[in-house]
């Protein structure tokens, strides 16, 4: 049996690169090194069907010498599909991970911004019904006196109270 | 007969997809999944017995002969390992429905649990009946993907970081499998076991040994066997109780399986006796020792599963048609015994709100039912006679006695003391949970039961007990039931492991199943 040294020489650097990477801490970099790990025993898979010509299931045809042996390619594209799906999964999980690293005990619950807020603090934070009135109506009458151009309109000098910066900004 | 091979993997598949499709109608899921898991458990007995009079039933898949096509091989080994397994997976699917229903499927997501519960086990039938080694490969990967995905149900952090464990550790075995398989490929020229077994015999003895060691490799870190099985008292224990208990007696036990037909049908001129019954030796002793460190009576079981996984490949090791038989009657002992213990302690859990023997108490006196189910498991996994536990393990001393070599004497020596010790741990438990009485449970202290670990996820606190259904207990009692079956009926079945053995220890008998006109 011959092999292409490409292709092995190829599948040893992929199989140390990701054995390599599989040891970090990083859940991410294991992802990447069982990908590489992975995709290193597909190779070794293609490289194990020899070469073209060895083992053709029909013969007696013009191209035997071209037909490579179909088994290997066909137990590739299975670990494939296979390492394909637990790819997918174990991204899932590296999320599910990274989500509950950021959020602690609270888990999946998005917290509520306003849990702590009593209400008489949330009344002081609003202007009464009948400042508001008030405001309308001096609008209201400077508009109505255009032609006094000296009456400068009365602006309430506090900026609206700002919001309490989120829990999940902090978080990150 | 032939169409029931395919059907045992084919039914619970099927019954996946419609329990997906079915995701919003609970009962009707319930239905689906009782009903495929019943169905295979009839067409396994059905098998069994054909099988059991007739001889092995090969299948090839889609017309292909065997070594072109893929084959299932359902022998007696075979057999009783899908109809054990699924009364199993029937036992366990049933105390899932109770804590289901009892729970408001907080525990387990039920739209996701059926389907993925039915993957597993076709994945776990698949593994057993495949007579094609890639095959075999794509029936773990079924079943472990299932696995991560249950180990994992409602993404909790605890389960999520022993998922990834797990996940990794899987993954590697899987990759180890896989490239065995295609070294086997190279050398050999097929995937088919049947050939494998033949054309190996013409390689170089050293290819052949290492072809052997990189495929037992990967089955032994599935099987948890030592040193590869430090993952498993992680990982398990953190699941909900149905899983864990399907996972501690099944998925290991596939693992055993594999290493069974490694050794006997795949490569049987390679001599590795020796380490094996090193490695079981170790794997008795560091796993029974693990769990007499234990306080949380999960964690505690886990270890004592990794230790038992011992004595099967002691079983192995010996060789003889006799260790074999033993061994198979001791993989079908384990596995019910071990789910039994873990559903049991489940039940446990919810009547004394936590699964550590320090703050556990009075259990006996709070529920006397659930404490038989447990005594009862807890004797028959600590080998007291006249318990199924017992007669395995006598079977395999026997076989032991009859190799008479100095090594297997320790081996057996080991397996005595390792089943003591079990013991201990055991009425440990009893003693303190069962026995002791709720009101001593606050200022007990002992420096021994000081120096127990607790599990690593447990925050000391005792969830008030919870209602137990009448179906997690009847599911339990069923288990216990077999657990006895298997004892009273002992000497039938372990004529059946016998036979089992006899035609499993042969491996030119398992060849010319599969090539009856002989290989062209």
């Amino acid at each position: 049996m011959t092999a292409s040294l490409t292709l092995i020489i190829l599948m040893a650097v992929m199989y140390a690169v990701g054995i390599t990477v599989m040891l970090e801490r990083s859940l991410t970099r294991v992802l990447i090194g069982f990908m590489l790990v992975g995709n290193a025993t597909n190779l070794l898979i293609l490289i194990v069907g020899g070469e073209n010509g060895s083992a053709p299931i029909v013969t007696g045809t013009a191209s035997d010498a071209a037909m490579a042996d179909p088994v290997p390619q066909v137990l590739m594209l299975t670990a494939i599909v296979i390492n394909f799906g637990i790819t997918a999964f174990v991204l899932a999980l590296i999320y599910r991970s990274w989500w509950l690293a950021q959020l602690g005990d609270q888990g999946d619950v998005v917290p509520d911004q306003h849990v702590d807020d009593t209400e008489a603090a949330t009344d002081a934070t609003f202007d009464a019904v009948d400042l508001d009135d008030a405001a309308v109506q001096e609008v209201l009458d400077a508009s109505n006196e255009r032609s006094d151009a000296a009456a400068p309109i009365e602006v309430d000098p506090t900026p609206p109270v700002d919001s309490e910066p989120k829990p999940e900004e902090e978080a990150r | 007969m032939n169409a029931i091979v395919p059907l045992v993997v084919l039914l619970p598949l099927a019954g996946a997809a419609v329990a997906l499709v079915l995701g919003r109608f609970r009962r009707a899921q319930i239905a689906v999944s009782t009903l495929s898991l019943t169905a295979v458990t009839v067409l396994a007995i059905i098998l069994l017995a054909h099988v059991d009079t007739h001889g092995t039933v090969v299948v090839e898949i889609g017309g292909w002969d065997a070594p072109f096509g893929i084959v299932l091989v359902a022998d007696r080994l075979a057999v009783i390992m899908v109809l054990i397994s699924a009364l199993m997976l029937l036992g366990v699917l049933i105390f899932a429905v109770g804590q289901g229903i009892a729970d408001g499927d907080r525990e387990t997501p039920v739209s996701i649990f059926h389907p993925t519960y039915l993957i597993l086990a076709a994945g776990v039938f698949d593994a057993f009946v495949a007579g094609d080694l890639f095959n075999m490969y794509v029936a773990f990967e079924m079943l472990l993907a299932a696995s991560y995905v249950l180990l994992t149900l409602a993404g909790t952090g605890a389960r999520i970081r022993a998922g990834v464990t797990y996940i990794i550790i899987s993954l590697t075995s899987s990759i180890i499998f896989l490239a065995a398989i295609a070294f086997i490929y190279a050398a050999t020229g097929t995937v088919t076991m049947a050939l494998i077994a033949e054309r190996v015999r013409d390689l170089p003895a050293d290819v052949q040994l290492i072809l052997c060691i990189a495929l037992l490799t990967a089955f032994c870190v599935k099987a948890a066997v030592f040193p590869m099985s430090f993952w498993l008292p992680d990982s398990y224990p953190t699941a909900p109780a149905p899983v864990t208990a399907v996972f501690a007696g099944l998925l290991t036990k596939v693992g055993v399986y594999a290493i069974i037909r490694t050794d006997t049908v795949l490569f049987t001129d390679v001599d590795i006796d020796i380490p094996l019954m090193v490695i079981a030796f170790l794997t008795l002793i560091v796993g029974v020792l693990g769990a007499l460190a234990q306080a949380d009576i999960k964690r505690l079981l886990s270890f004592t599963l990794v230790s038992h996984i011992g004595y099967m490949i002691f079983g192995i090791s010996i060789g003889s048609t006799a260790a074999l038989a033993a061994t198979i009657f001791y993989i079908v002992h384990h596995i019910t015994v071990q789910t039994t213990l873990f559903l049991a302690t489940g039940l446990v859990e919810r009547v004394g709100g936590t699964t550590s023997i320090n703050r556990l108490g009075g259990i006996l006196r709070a529920s006397p039912l659930v404490s038989v189910l447990f005594f009862i498991g807890a004797m028959n996994l600590g080998g007291i006679p006249p318990f199924s536990g017992f007669l395995g393990k006598v079977g395999l001393f026997q076989a032991g006695v009859e190799l008479g070599t100095p090594l297997s004497y320790v081996l057996i020596g080991a397996g005595a003391l390792t089943s003591l010790l079990t013991l201990y741990a055991l009425v440990r438990v009893w003693n303190m949970a069962f026995w002791r009485s709720s009101a001593d449970v606050a200022g007990y202290s002992s420096p021994l039961l000081d120096s127990l670990a607790e599990g690593p996820e447990d925050e000391g606190e005792t969830v008030g007990s919870k209602r137990v259904p009448a179906l997690m207990v009847a599911a339990t009692t069923g288990m216990v039931a077999l657990t006895i079956g298997l004892t009273v009926f002992a000497g039938p079945l372990f004529e059946l492991a016998s036979r089992a053995a006899a035609n499993t220890g042969n491996e030119s008998t398992y060849v010319e199943s599969v090539f009856p006109g002989g290989i062209q």
